[in-house]
This record gives structure tokens, C-alpha cells and sequence, in this order.
């Protein structure tokens, strides 16, 4: 049958009844009564306790392991070392995932699991990890990635030659992992058409996604080798074939359960604890529960990268820019997977530009992993472009939203990474920013304003649903894309808009992987889109077959019925005169038409929807202590169509407070030894309720043309502008912009009494 | 093995009684021994108010409490704030207002906030933000949570 993506039909007439409401979601009763289950509540019979052995060091090779003493403990049930993994060849994508799981060759950080044990309590597992003897030899580290670029530095991975170099560079052991370069028109041509050139350099640290849950896993390996895994995960599916690959267990016999999802932001894309509880559950022959502690979180899961980034940008006097050249550098961690070719494409895509020029390179070093968080790789590098947009709009003497507004890409127009704009609405979104009450207030006195702006391409991908419609006429949507925030119901509101019916008569749930098709991660901000479009084209697929059951019944051709408000209706006087049947009218008769009525889609989806923010954020600098204040943050940010308003504020508040916490606080602070020295969260600060202030919101919805109603992703935008934003904000309050984060207290002081030197 | 000690403690009412290691904390004793999963580890050191419970009527982070200290004590969870069919007007607010999206926290923030409403029925904002500056979220940017807070509370006073 044909898909809805053949024929997406955005209709802008559509009345919506339940789409644009804000219905409690149906996930949330059991959220706040203590009962919903996320994947550390689960227990199993005769579950053992799995603890990890981690590495002490940053760099060092794994001389020996003598588990011996460990496995004589009683109680001990188990012990797995790199010997009980297959050997896969370094270098390959599943040879980087079976080391990151557990170490072979060499341990690349702190944190780096060398061993681990299932016994029969925590206690007794504890003491089995300090019966196990690990030799050493320790290797110098390198952590900071512009030092792992320089020619002395210390290698990881001997057999690492940068893609992408060209010459005799391209022969040598690097940590450069790929030097990427994208490039339009002729960038200096255009800097020699301009009029104001500004260039400086950027820092970021490493910051967590900071979930609240910690990673948690029950794996029980059967005695007829059926793997059944439950555990919080962003991508159930990835999961299983990646287990696959590192493990050599058939993806057929890995049936993951995904429990509800305590925050991921992207950290939850990788795995870590699950395939060292399933090798447990193998050699121990129960189940076995394995949880991290929140110093293992953030020791040994994944951090963003850490970025330098050197921006050069020109324009002429009336305020357009002519030309961009940026030199970006990303640290990734011990292994590639930084997604860092999104930076050269994101960073400036929402202006209009035709000489630019990215060279971007991803390198290696002695710290946890880089895994994904909203928008990877992106927020680091604008915080620096809307540095440059800013000062240009100074230099010109244009308001900041004028600026951009000139600069701003269209419809139609093509992107520096080719892709040609359909219908999107940076243009109403920068005009809703003007116009807000918070940008068209006055400055308060002693204060500072920034505003940046962001962008996102949003995604869509490989996706798979079954809808079932029961006798008493409801509906229950089976789901495979986790569910990090409400999208559930979303899902829910979509399919009873679709049908006309009450949103409680629908349900979504979430299905284990042998029960539904691929379904890609959780990321990216497809989830409403892909898994929305693929409930909406199975809702049209069982109101076909309503109107042919109808027909059946009724005795009348089926292009004589149509479907409104959860009815069958004959279309015309002339068909006849039937009383209009309801779904459970013809859902309890199904037993004499044709059988149980269900709909199903698979689909690659295409056609999301680009999104763009702007943040406009008032900070107060105390000029004693560098202590920044954020006293008002306002997001303006186009969704296309917001499904459920209050979900898609909560989406946007929650990005500017993560990115309140990257500009102002989180960083990773390694010691000269090459260990974490704030693996806690009393020294790894976020925000708290008392940092913050209300964060205002504007939902503008200029339809992506792609979806039935218009929606376009909202996860990812509202992060991108939030650095940039604040560094904007502090550099007008204090006369001096900031281009190193965490702007701390120490280092927006020594900005204020040094005067001169900036970052 | 190391000892174990035998505890008597009440839980929402109830009278529970359970074997513990003298290291468990009273976090691990309600989730591992009691099955009592609604509050929720964060961090294990205090710092992030995911595993907060009340103790003999005083606001504490259960993984900082040792589990045999629970002996003869009265506690009260997330598990017993509805009472039968009707949620606390809370747990209500935090629903309609979308004062939760993933919902780790929320028990915790719950329980939190509870006491101060015990405490003062009628905060600021600023009282609500720094009563709440013990529990972490990441997910809402706490402005939801910090509305649903001063709805219950309007609604408590009955104003």
C-alpha cells in the first residue's frame, strides 16, 4: 500500500481538534506517583549484582589480569576480562565498540572498564573487583586536543592516519582522526569585498548531558542462547545490532526491552554496562542487573567534545556578509563518533553566504568517549559565530536582529551543504523576536543583552509502527522510537486527531525489538516527525479499511462511504440511508467482515523540516566576583506546528537551561594525572532551581510542507543560540566578550580587571 | 559475609521490617529490600534530592541515611503521597501543568515540595527556587516545575 509519504497533503485549512491542545499525558500518572518503572526499578529471580573494574589511568597498556583470587570469593558467580570478548580487528567501528565496552590492547581513560563481576550482592561484587590483579604500563596522555595535534604528542592508536590529509602527513601515526574541509565560492575574494573583518578564537570544555538516571541494565542469557535485555536506551534497535556485531549473537536472539527513559539528551545513543551484563549472564547462567554510580557516568560515558575554533568573518557597510573561514578542531575522546561534520554545516546555515570556507578535524585523546547531545558538535562552534554576526552588527551600526534579518536564508535558497530550502521560517522567526515584549523592553540598568540565533536540520529516517484497533473501538499504537520526553502522546493526540476520536480512547506504548521493525535512535529531533508521520499514514490505513468494512456491511461500493469524527457516514443521500456506524460499531463485527482491522508503517521518512531559534537572554555581571546572573531568557523558535504547546515549552526551557549551565558552570577538570577531579555533582555543578529564572517562550509555526500538519523537530534547536547568546549578553555588560567556556566567575573577572585581553 | 542487621520501621503507615548491611543506605533498603522503587537514585551523595523521603517528618536524602538508623522511625515516600484515587494536589499541578517531561526526578521534587508546602502554604517563587535547589532537573529547565509548585499551593490555601 502506498505511504503517506508519497503524499504528505499539508493541508493549511485543516481545523485541528486535539493537535495544539496540551492534554496530560498518559506516561505522567504513573511518573508522579513513584510507580513508573525506569530501567533500575526492574528486578529479576535469581538476579546476580554485576560491578565494573575501571581503569585508574589515562593511557597505559594492560600488561596482565589475574582474576584468579576474584573468582575463588563465594558468592562470585562470574568474572569477564577482554578474553571473554571476540577479537575484532582496531580501527573498524565495531573494533572501537568492543574496546570502549571493555579494554583489550591498551587502557585510553580514566574510567575505562578493565574487568567486571557478577556475584550475589553489590558488597560481595565490590570486594571481588579489589581481588583482581591488573598490570599496568603507564604511557604519557594527552587530553587537550589542540596539545594531541602537536607533533610530539603522545599516540593513542599507532595505527590512526588522518582522513583527508593530503602528502606526507597522510603517512604519519596521528590523533587527528580526519581533516575535512567544506568550501563554497572563493573566500578571499570575499574578504576583499569587505568592509568590517572580525577573527577570533574559541574554547569549550567537555560537558555531560547530565541525565538524572543512571545507566542501568538486567541482561539474561538463556540456556538456549536467547539474549532478553531491558535497560534505558535511546536506540533499542542500534543497540541489538550492535550487540550483534561486538558479541556474534544473532540480532533474531537479542530482544531488547527499553524501559522509561530518565533523560538521555543524546548520552543514551551508545551502550555501555550491556554487553558486559550479557557476557555476565552468559558465564553465570542467571540474570544479572548491572548500574552505574554517578561518578562512573560521568568518568566513563560520553561527554560532548571539547572544541577550539578559530572564525574569521566579513561584511560591507550595509551589513551583508561576504565571506566565513573557520578553522574547527573537536576532541573525541579515545575513538571517532563526534558526528562533528554536522559544525561546518550547521554553524552558519540560516545566512545567506556564498564564500565560505570550514576546515574541521576530529582527534583523539585520554577521556571518556564523546557521545551525542542535542545538536552534537554544533552549540560549541555558535557560540562563537554569534560572537563574530554580533560584533559585525556593531561595527555596521545595525540593530543585531536587523542584521541577521538582512542576512537572512529563504525559501528556495541552497544551503553551503547543498541542500535547497523548502518552506522555513527563520525570517517569521527573527520578525517574532523583534517583536516580543522582552526585546522591545529597554535594557536594564546594569545589565547586558545578548541575542544569537541557531539552527538545526531536524531528521527523519528508518521508522516502524502498528496500530491495533480493539472491539470497544480504541486504539493502541505500538512505538519503537524511545520515548525521552512526552513523545508518546504526541503520538496518542495524532492518531485521535486522525480519527475524530477522544485521545484517552488511544494509547501508546513502547515495543521490544523482535516486535516491530528497525527503528532508528531517538536523536536528531525526528522522533514527532518519523514516528508522527508513521502514525498518522497507519491511522489512514485503518480508516480505508473502516470505510471498506463499512461498505461490506452497508452493501454499497466503498468510494460510497467516507470517515469523519470516528464515524462511517454514507457520502451521499444517494448511497442510502444507513446510520453512521462508529469504530466500535464496526470494530465488534469484525469477526463477520474480514477479520481484527490493524494498520502498519515502515518507512525511511524524508521531509523534515529545518528549524531555527532565536535567544534573547539579560544577564547582570557582579563586577567584584565575575558571578554572572541570568535575569531573563526569552526563546523564540519555529515548530512548525506544535502538537501539544506545553511540551514543546517545556523542550525549549530545558535546552536554554542546559546551555545556561554549559556557558556559565559544567566543565570536565582533568588533573595533571589525567583523572576526572569533579566526577560528582556537587563539583560538577548544573543548574539548580535558584540559578535560574523563568524561561520565556515563543512557538512560531510556519508549516514544514512535508508533514500533514505541518510539524517540524524542536529538540535540538533550542540549545544551539544558548552560549552564544549569554557570551553576547556578558560582553555587552561588561564591555568585553567572552570566548572561553565555562565563562566563570574567575574568568569573567580576570576579563573585567585585565581589560585588553579577551577569552 | 558482614552482619546483618534486623530494622522495624514504618513506611506511609505501614510497619516494615528488614535485614540490612550496616553500609546500605536507607535509599538501598527502600528500592533493594522493600521494593519500594519510587525514589530514585541520582548521585548517592546527596547532591541531586532524586531519593528525597521524609524522616520522622524532616525533608532528608535517603542515600544519606544509613539504613539501620530507620529503625523505630516513621518515613513517608512518594508511594503513599495520593491517597487512594485521589493524587496530592501536587502530583495533580505537575500533571497539568507539564512540570515533568522524562519523570526521574519528579518523585523526588514531589516529596521536596510537599515539605515546604507543609512548612510555608504560601512561598515565592524565590522561595520555591531555593527550597527546590537541592533536587536536580535536567529536562524541564525547573520553570514548569516551579508553576506547578505555586498552583498547588494556590489551590491548597484554597485561595
Amino acid at each position: 500500500m502506498a505511504t503517506i509519504l508519497e503524499k504528505p497533503g499539508f493541508n493549511p485549512d485543516r481545523q485541528y481538534k486535539i493537535v495544539g491542545t496540551s492534554p496530560v499525558k498518559h506516561d505522567g500518572f504513573d511518573k508522579v506517583t513513584g510507580r513508573a518503572k525506569f530501567a533500575a526499578d526492574a528486578f529479576l529471580p535469581g538476579m546476580l549484582i554485576g560491578k565494573v573494574l575501571r581503569s585508574p589511568h589515562p593511557h597505559a597498556v594492560l600488561k596482565s589480569i589475574d582474576i584468579s583470587k576474584a573468582v575463588a570469593l563465594p558468592g562470585v558467580k562470574a568474572v569477564i576480562t577482554r578474553d571473554d570478548f571476540p577479537e575484532i580487528k582496531p580501527g573498524s567501528g565495531a573494533g572501537d565498540m568492543t574496546r570502549i565496552a571493555m579494554a583489550r590492547e591498551k587502557v585510553y581513560w580514566e574510567g575505562h572498564p578493565v574487568a567486571a563481576v557478577a556475584a550475589t550482592s553489590e558488597s560481595i561484587a565490590k570486594k571481588a573487583l579489589k581481588l583482581i590483579d591488573v598490570q599496568y604500563e603507564l604511557l604519557p596522555h594527552v587530553i587537550d586536543p589542540v596539545e594531541a595535534m602537536k607533533p610530539d604528542a603522545p599516540i593513542l592508536h599507532d595505527y590512526m592516519r588522518t582522513k583527508g590529509a593530503k602528502g606526507a602527513d597522510a603517512e604519519k601515526p596521528t590523533n587527528v582522526v580526519e581533516r575535512s574541509v567544506l568550501a563554497i565560492g572563493d573566500v578571499a575574494a570575499g574578504f576583499a569585498e569587505a568592509d568590517f573583518i572580525v577573527e577570533h578564537t574559541y574554547d569549550t570544555k567537555p560537558m555531560h548531558q547530565g541525565y538524572i538516571e543512571l545507566q542501568s541494565c538486567i541482561a539474561n542469557y538463556s540456556d538456549d542462547g536467547q539474549v532478553d535485555l531491558w535497560c534505558c536506551t535511546q536506540a533499542p534497535w542500534v543497540y541489538r545490532d550492535r550487540l550483534t556485531e561486538i558479541l556474534k549473537i544473532d540480532s533474531s536472539k537479542i530482544r531488547i526491552q527499553q524501559s522509561e527513559l530518565g533523560g538521555g539528551f543524546g548520552g543514551k545513543t551508545t551502550f555501555y554496562l550491556e554487553p558486559l551484563s550479557i557476557v555476565l549472564s552468559r558465564k553465570a547462567k542467571c540474570p544479572v542487573k548491572m548500574t552505574l554510580t554517578r561518578s562512573e557516568v560521568l568518568r566513563a560515558t560520553g561527554p560532548v567534545s571539547g572544541t577550539q575554533s578559530t572564525i574569521k568573518m566579513g561584511c560591507k557597510k550595509d551589513g551583508t556578509i561576504v565571506a566565513v573561514d573557520s578553522n574547527l578542531i573537536f576532541q573525541t575522546g579515545p575513538y571517532t563518533g563526534s558526528a562533528f561534520t554536522n559544525a561546518p554545516q550547521a554553524m552558519l546555515t540560516r545566512y545567506e553566504l556564498k564564500n565560505v570556507r570550514t576546515v574541521s578535524h576530529e582527534v583523539v585523546s585520554n577521556r571518556p568517549k564523546v557521545s551525542s547531545f542535542r545538536a552534537p558538535c554544533v552549540p560549541q562552534v555558535v557560540f562563537g559565530v554569534e560572537d563574530c554576526v554580533s560584533e559585525l552588527a556593531r561595527k555596521v551600526g545595525m540593530d543585531e536582529i536587523d542584521f541577521r534579518m538582512k542576512n537572512a536564508i529563504v525559501e528556495g535558497h541552497k544551503t553551503i551543504y547543498g541542500e535547497t530550502f523548502n518552506r522555513i521560517g527563520f525570517v517569521e522567526t527573527l520578525e517574532a523576536a523583534k517583536n516580543c515584549e522582552h526585546y522591545k523592553s529597554p535594557v536594564p540598568t546594569g545589565q547586558g543583552r545578548g541575542i544569537a540565533c541557531g539552527f538545526w536540520f531536524n531528521r527523519g529516517g528508518e521508522t516502524t509502527g502498528t496500530m491495533n484497533l480493539a472491539p470497544d473501538g480504541t486504539v493502541n499504537i505500538i512505538l519503537g522510537t524511545a520515548d525521552v520526553a512526552g513523545s508518546r502522546m504526541s503520538m496518542s493526540m495524532m492518531a485521535a486527531e486522525e480519527f475524530g476520536i477522544p485521545v484517552d480512547r488511544v494509547r501508546s506504548m513502547l515495543a521490544d525489538t523482535n516486535s516491530l521493525g528497525y527503528n532508528r535512535v531517538t536523536a536528531g529531533s525526528r522522533t514527532t516527525f518519523s514516528s508522527g508521520m508513521i502514525v498518522i499514514d497507519a491511522a489512514r490505513k485503518i480508516i480505508a479499511e473502516l470505510c471498506s468494512r463499512a461498505a461490506k456491511i452497508w452493501n454499497v461500493p466503498e468510494e460510497g462511504v467516507i470517515f469523519e469524527d470516528g464515524h462511517c457516514r454514507p457520502a451521499s443521500s444517494n448511497v442510502g440511508n444507513f446510520e453512521p456506524l462508529s469504530m466500535k460499531d464496526i470494530a465488534a463485527k469484525t469477526t463477520y467482515t474480514m477479520g481484527a482491522i490493524a494498520g502498519h508503517s515502515e518507512m525511511n521518512v524524508t521531509g523534515a523540516g529545518p528549524g531555527f531559534a532565536v535567544h534573547i537572554v539579560d544577564v547582570e555581571v557582579d563586577k567584584e566576583t565575575g558571578l554572572t546572573s541570568v535575569k531573563r531568557y526569552t526563546i523564540v523558535e519555529d515548530a512548525g506546528k506544535a502538537i501539544s504547546p506545553l511540551q514543546v515549552e517545556g523542550q525549549y526551557q530545558g535546552a536554554a537551561v542546559q546551555g545556561i549551565g554549559w556557558a556559565l558552570n559544567e566543565e570536565y577538570i582533568f588533573g595533571d594525572d589525567g583523572r576526572l577531579q569533579n566526577p560528582g555533582f556537587l563539583d560538577y555543578r548544573m543548574p539548580v532551581a535558584s540559578d535560574v529564572p523563568m524561561i520565556d517562550t515563543v512557538i512560531v509555526e510556519v508549516p514544514n510542507p512535508k508533514h500533514p500538519y505541518g510539524l517540524r523537530g524542536v529538540g535540538e534547536v533550542p540549545l544551539t543560540p544558548a552560549m552564544g547568546a549569554i557570551g553576547n549578553a556578558i560582553g555587552n555588560a561588561i564591555g568585553i566578550r567572552p570566548r572561553s567556556l565555562p565563562m566563570t566567575p574567575a574568568k569573567v573577572l580576570a576579563l573585567i580587571e585585565g581589560g585588553a585581553t579577551s577569552g | 559475609m558482614s552482619k546483618k542487621y534486623h530494622v522495624t520501621t514504618s513506611v506511609n503507615g505501614d510497619e516494615y521490617d528488614f535485614l540490612c548491611e550496616p553500609q546500605q543506605s536507607l535509599l538501598d533498603v527502600l528500592r533493594d529490600n522493600l521494593m519500594l522503587t519510587g525514589t530514585k537514585e541520582g548521585c548517592a551523595t546527596g547532591d541531586c534530592g532524586a531519593c528525597s523521603v521524609m524522616l520522622d517528618g524532616r525533608l532528608v536524602c535517603s542515600c544519606l541515611v544509613i539504613g539501620v538508623e530507620a529503625g523505630g522511625k516513621k518515613i513517608e515516600t512518594i508511594e503513599g503521597m495520593a491517597k487512594g484515587d485521589t493524587l496530592h494536589p501536587l502530583q495533580q499541578k505537575f500533571l497539568e501543568l507539564n512540570g515533568l517531561q522524562c519523570g526521574i526526578c519528579t518523585p523526588g521534587i514531589l516529596v521536596a515540595a510537599r515539605a515546604l508546602l507543609e512548612k510555608n502554604p504560601d512561598p515565592s517563587e524565590m522561595e520555591v527556587r531555593y527550597w527546590l535547589a537541592g533536587n536536580l532537573c535536567r529536562c524541564t529547565g525547573y520553570d514548569k516545575v516551579i508553576r506547578a509548585v505555586m498552583a498547588a499551593a494556590t489551590e491548597m490555601r484554597g485561595a
